[in-house]
């Protein structure tokens, strides 16, 4: 068995383990990055359409143009990685096990450890959609690799199931090469992706959006033939005698992303309810020196947002090693970070005292959509935010970008709450507006 | 918030384009009013430009795969250097569905050059080594 010792080890090698990487590598670390896929890059490789970088290269880049410049970078810094190299434990003191074809099996001792792994499709399996199990059911990133990067499309009619990102995009993409896309079927009374891709995606093209509805039967056995699809009320309960069928021979399905955090539990990190592991504002997870940043902490909307955040992770796991690593832990002066009303889920999960001075990143996804907002965080009922917005959608995630004064919190603070509220119930507030 | 333009006519008497600037997503109209376009319901200066070039000359940047010889994959993600005009989508990705380019290329190599007579080159999205 081959063992290896090193200061970093990044698991995942696409925009979030790159961007970590680079990060962590100018920071003066030894790094090395296992990656299971054949090449860099991960997923932003089959994004083949623009909108990435606007925020950090004010370029409107494509998928691959954008993670091209951080393959490259990674090169030119020589970081060491591993392809086709698929990690199969992680331990609570940062032994990595993982194996691939020229070396078997390998052991690599790390002082800290950066989770990347992104996140997975949710599958049919998640959401139970009756009928039997021909070919032609994928989920819309599957189909998108299909089509980006192996070179063929996967059926001539679509329907596809849900109005995500990728979803909405391969709407496009499959009507450009000359199938047709009968509609996008969404149980929501409003669209999961950006309004944009639902603009230039959907009704550039004349696709139907039917909301309020979803699948409620696949037909055909050898090869998908049709769905039916019905109304669903307030609770997603079909609506009796509300069916329609429509004639298809390929469904795609765009109902969201799980985080992929099986090697995180097995190293013995808990998760929160937004499926990522629980972290502080440094992005360390409740284990000393296992850090996590991009897809596999929570699933961003774009690529930008996660190379930003996985530099602070690159940082921060350099800053562990150089100052932490080895020496005693002192025990954490952690403030809980609450998601309040209409707040699905918050990031970090915990903030440190020492560090709330710092410029500190919390992100929040609305549980609904809602106009003339106020973003609050309170300690008990004081506020100590607040920014007012004019609307929000569970679609669009929030970025608060603040440093707290220490006279406005109290020394033994052990909470604070995060609520997105209505400015009418606010107006008791002076300087709202 | 209304503004008149005399830039261009619309075909339609009406036309309504949702913004895509920001997620507000506001609903601008656009009417032909005594010869003059009017357009109302943006919510800020960067919408009604938006809707201004949406409503006379909608553009849009091509994203596409080109086959390739000898490469890595079997085929390259391509894109449009510049927007080019929305109705010239279509003939754009059939032309490049019908060339192939050979590997290696470098992310920015110009693999069509002035596509369609549109002044507009399609250029490589990322890397693609020999196939070894």
């Amino acid at each position: 068995m081959k063992s290896l010792d090193i200061d970093i080890a990044v698991i995942g090698a696409g925009s979030a383990g790159l961007g970590a990487a680079i990060e962590a590598k100018k920071q003066g670390m030894d790094v090395l990055i296992l990656e299971r896929n054949d090449e860099l890059g991960g997923i932003t490789l089959q994004c083949i359409h623009n909108g990435f970088g606007l925020k950090i290269f004010k370029e409107d880049l494509t998928g691959p143009e954008y993670i091209q410049r951080f393959i490259d970078e990674a090169k030119e810094l020589k970081i060491p990685y591993k392809l086709d190299t698929m990690v199969i434990e992680i331990t609570e003191d940062k032994e990595i096990y993982a194996v691939n074809k020229k070396e078997g099996f390998l052991r690599i001792k790390a002082k800290a450890i950066i989770l990347s792994m992104g996140c997975r499709e949710k599958t049919r399996g998640a959401i139970n959609i009756p009928g039997f199990r021909p070919a032609g059911i994928y989920t819309a990133g599957q189909a998108q690799r299909f089509v980006n990067i192996e070179g063929y499309i996967p059926g001539k009619t679509f329907v596809i199931l849900g109005s995500g990102d990728i979803g909405m995009i391969m709407a496009r993409r499959l009507t450009w090469l000359g199938c047709e896309v009968k509609a996008v079927v969404e149980i929501k009374s409003y669209v999961s992706g950006l309004i944009r891709n639902q603009v230039q995606c959907l009704e550039d093209y004349n696709i139907p959006l039917i909301l309020n509805h979803t699948i409620t039967k696949i037909h055909g056995k050898e090869r998908v033939e049709g769905v039916t699809i019905s109304s669903v009320d307030q609770n997603w309960d079909r609506i009796v005698d509300s069916d329609q069928y429509i004639e298809c021979d390929s469904i795609l399905l765009s109902v969201g992303l799980v985080p992929e955090n099986e090697l995180t539990t097995k190293a013995g990190a808990e998760l929160s309810n937004n499926g990522g592991p629980i972290v502080d504002d440094n992005l360390e997870t409740i284990m000393d020196g296992i850090f996590a940043c991009g897809n596999v902490l929570q699933v961003h909307d774009l690529v930008d947002n996660v190379s930003e955040e996985a530099k602070r992770a690159g940082k921060n796991a350099a800053i562990y090693v150089k100052e932490r690593y080895g020496k005693e832990q002192i025990k954490k002066d952690h403030i809980k970070i609450i998601p309040g009303i209409n707040v699905g889920y918050v990031k970090p999960d915990y903030v440190n005292f020492s560090n709330l001075e710092n410029l500190l990143h919390f992100h929040l996804r609305v549980k609904e959509p809602d106009r003339d907002v106020i973003i609050v965080i309170k300690e008990v009922n004081k506020i100590v935010y607040q920014r007012v917005r004019s609307f929000v959608i569970p679609s669009e995630m929030i970025e608060v970008r603040t440093k707290f004064k220490l006279e406005i919190i109290s020394p033994n603070c052990r909470e604070l709450k995060i609520e997105v509220l209505p400015v009418s119930l606010l107006e008791v507030l002076d300087e709202v507006g | 918030m209304s503004e008149s333009s005399k830039k261009d006519k619309l075909s339609e008497d009406k036309k309504v384009i949702r913004c895509i600037v920001c997620p507000t997503g506001c609903e601008i109209t656009a009417e032909n009013v005594d010869g003059e376009v009017k357009i109302i319901g943006f919510g800020c200066k960067r919408g009604e430009e938006y809707a201004k070039e949406e409503l006379f000359e909608p553009k849009r940047i091509v994203t596409a795969t080109m086959r390739v010889e000898d490469g890595f994959l079997p085929i390259i993600p391509v894109r449009t250097e510049k927007p080019i005009p929305k109705e010239s989508v279509f003939e754009i990705i059939n032309e490049l569905s019908s060339i192939k380019v050979k590997a290696p290329i470098k992310v920015g190599d110009i693999l069509v050059e002035n596509i369609h007579n549109l002044e507009v080159n399609v250029i490589a999205s990322r890397d693609m080594p020999i196939k070894t």
